[in-house]
């Protein structure tokens, strides 16, 4: 009940906010928002929705193999982007491949922002050796680039687990490595934004009750300096999704059993300059889509929400 | 004399402004300590209103933080109820005279938070200290209180940014009043508000001082609102009381002269087109005080003593304590810098 009315009264609030006014009037966030929206469902429903379950080896016919898209000569109606070496539908793959480069999205936002949120929050509010020491950590992380970090954290990853093991822990390990290299930003972010906030006299009226510290910066806090986090996790989302493609691409992502965009693009490549253009175009094209969507809507947030550009 | 519920003896509070550790040692700078609050006494019994004033930068709030409980005192001690609280540690032990007192801030844009129901701000402190259990009972407290800081109960419903200035820090109020203190410290409360609304908040704290028995801390800078709320003033100059005494006293019969030239100021009626004293000179930088008494740069009766003995509180035969030597030796004249009484 109370839930409820707290949801409508959520709805109407945004309904008649001025983010809402300013997603109205321009088309090209409206557009990217629809794209983002169904790359998102199509990705969440792979499965049930592809017209090709490519992974199942069983419906494979090797005769297919290299057919080019629908509307070239000598394409099948069936493969509408073309097959592949294997004879695997491009478009399921695609679609296949979006679903487990999101998930590692996804995922990777999650941990980095629940980190550096934390670690901000904490910083931030505790200050003095505790605030000295996380974020000269997160300077001296912030000093080597974001691949590098990535790159070392999987080949570390790779040398201690036995290969099996290795293929199968290989989503949670990029996952871990990408949200180990990106959550600095959260962290300075929320760290600067709790410094102004906890001077503020409302935390200092909960200080006054003798809260404890931690309800303070969870329930006081964080709730103040979530909008700008938000943004910079939409932007995150698209860089995350390009860092796993690049490693899949390098070959150090997830293994071919689980392709994602960065591994589809890898195999196209080597047909390239064979002939056989659409095992890397659609892909890749498919990811430039995906990724310029989520920024561009990061990108608008970022402006909706800043009151001085409204 | 009843016992007073809140007695503050040589309170102090310093701040460690110095460059950070390796800045100090590689330019050889010694340590900077500002004295926001330097030494000062003074009770409050239950039931009455102590007003502190004095210009900005003189220690006023940093009082306030300190009687609250928001910064620990650097000597001194703060004697609440028979309590000691700088002797008590953990939050435990702390929170039973938590609830016995409040705050009112100054700013009430800031006060609340704005991405919280008024409901549940006015109920935070309620739930804090466990004071009532059943949420329907929580629910009719609240409303209780918002309707005794004339509000209507709906606007429990509504979000800070629904209400006006003068509204919130009714809300702020209600806040300050749920968990049923005795005593309330009220920084600047009315300062944010336009003048017709202070008016109002004044009269409100009046009147629930009335109702409810409260005992107030009132900081201002506004001699006009002292003089309206308070019945004993203390004045602050950089970190010490210069003059502390019942308002009738203080204000007719000021006795140390940074109180007159304070009260010089006050415009008046009587007063029109007679040439008046301005207030000369700048409070000086709390991190290096004058020596003596502070106030012997400013003050046009400052001789050889007052610039090297710090001058101690000392009561008057009008009932008002005075730190001044020259109050003390009588070498003060009783003419023009006398605010008309």
């Amino acid at each position: 009940m109370a839930i409820w009315r707290n949801f409508t009264d959520l709805v109407r609030r945004f309904l008649a906010s001025d983010v809402y006014y300013s997603f109205k009037r321009s088309p090209t966030v409206v557009v990217a928002f629809a794209l983002t929206m169904l790359f998102m469902v199509s990705a969440a429903f792979a499965p049930w929705i592809v017209p090709h379950n490519t992974y199942e080896v069983a419906t494979l016919n090797l005769m297919d193999a290299f057919l080019p898209p629908a509307w070239v000569q000598g394409g099948k109606l069936t493969y509408l982007l073309g097959t592949d070496d294997q004879g695997r539908d491009v478009f399921s793959t695609i679609i296949l491949g979006a679903r487990v480069s999101l998930l590692v999205g996804f995922a990777s936002v999650a941990l980095a922002l629940t980190m550096g949120v934390a670690l901000g929050l904490i910083a931030g509010y505790v200050g003095g050796v505790t605030d000295s020491v996380i974020m000269r950590v997160a300077d001296v992380k912030l000093s080597f680039p974001a691949i590098l970090i990535v790159l070392l954290i999987d080949g570390v990853a790779r040398g201690i687990l036995p290969r099996d093991v290795h293929d199968k822990a290989a989503v949670y390990v990029i996952v871990l490595a990408i949200g180990l290299s990106t959550w600095i930003q959260y962290a300075r972010t929320v760290r600067g934004l709790t410094l102004v906030e906890k001077n503020k006299e409302y935390v200092q009226a909960a200080r006054v009750i003798g809260l404890h510290p931690m309800l303070i910066m969870f329930r006081h806090v964080l709730p103040n300096v979530m909008g700008p986090v938000l943004v910079i996790g939409t932007l995150g989302l698209g860089i995350a999704v390009l860092t796993e493609s690049t490693l899949s691409f390098l070959g150090v992502g997830v293994p071919p059993t689980e392709p994602s965009l960065g591994t589809l693009i890898r195999i196209g490549n080597n047909f390239l300059f064979s002939g056989e253009w659409w095992m890397a175009i659609f892909p890749g094209l498919f990811l430039v889509i995906l990724v310029l969507s989520v920024n561009l809507l990061g990108d608008w947030l970022r402006d909706a929400l800043n009151p001085k550009l409204r | 004399m009843a016992k007073p519920l809140v007695k503050v003896a040589g309170l102090s509070r310093y701040f460690d402004v110095s460059a950070p550790w390796l800045n100090r040692v590689l330019d050889g700078q010694p340590r900077l300590m500002l004295r926001a609050v330097d030494g000062i006494d003074f009770e409050i019994n239950k039931g009455e209103t102590l007003a502190l004033v004095g210009e900005s930068g003189c220690g006023k709030s940093t009082v306030a933080r300190l009687v609250v409980g928001l910064y620990r005192p650097s000597t001194g001690s703060i004697v609440f109820d028979g309590v000691d609280m700088a002797g008590l540690g953990g939050r435990a032990e702390m929170a039973p005279i938590r609830r016995r007192l409040q705050m009112i801030f100054q700013d009430p844009y800031a006060s609340l938070n704005p991405r919280w129901r008024v409901s549940a701000i006015v109920s935070e402190p309620i739930r804090a200290f466990n004071l009532i259990k059943d949420e329907a009972a929580i629910v009719a407290r609240v409303g209780q209180l918002l309707r005794q800081v004339g509000l209507s109960p709906v606007d429990g419903e509504k979000y800070p940014h629904e209400f006006s200035g003068g509204q919130r820090q009714r809300i702020s109020i209600a806040r300050a009043l749920s968990s049923q203190p005795e005593f309330l410290v009220c920084d600047e409360p009315t300062s944010a508000l336009d003048v017709s609304v202070q008016a109002q908040i004044l009269n409100l704290m009046k009147d629930l001082q009335r109702q409810l028995g409260l005992t107030y801390l009132f900081i201002s800078h506004n001699l006009a609102v002292v003089r309206h709320i308070a019945d004993r003033v203390g004045v602050m100059y950089l970190g010490r009381l210069a003059e502390i005494g019942p308002k009738s006293t203080v204000f007719s019969l000021p006795r140390h002269p940074y109180t007159r030239m304070l009260l010089d100021t006050i415009p008046d009626l009587d007063m029109t087109g007679r040439q008046r004293t301005p207030v000369a000179g700048e409070v000086p930088n709390p991190i290096n005080p004058p020596s003596g008494c502070a106030f012997h740069p400013r003050c046009p009766f400052a001789n050889d003593r007052c610039r090297s003995e710090r001058p101690e509180p000392k009561l008057n035969d009008t009932g008002s304590i005075t730190a001044c030597h020259a109050v003390e030796e009588g070498r003060l004249p009783a003419g023009p810098l006398t605010a008309a009484a």
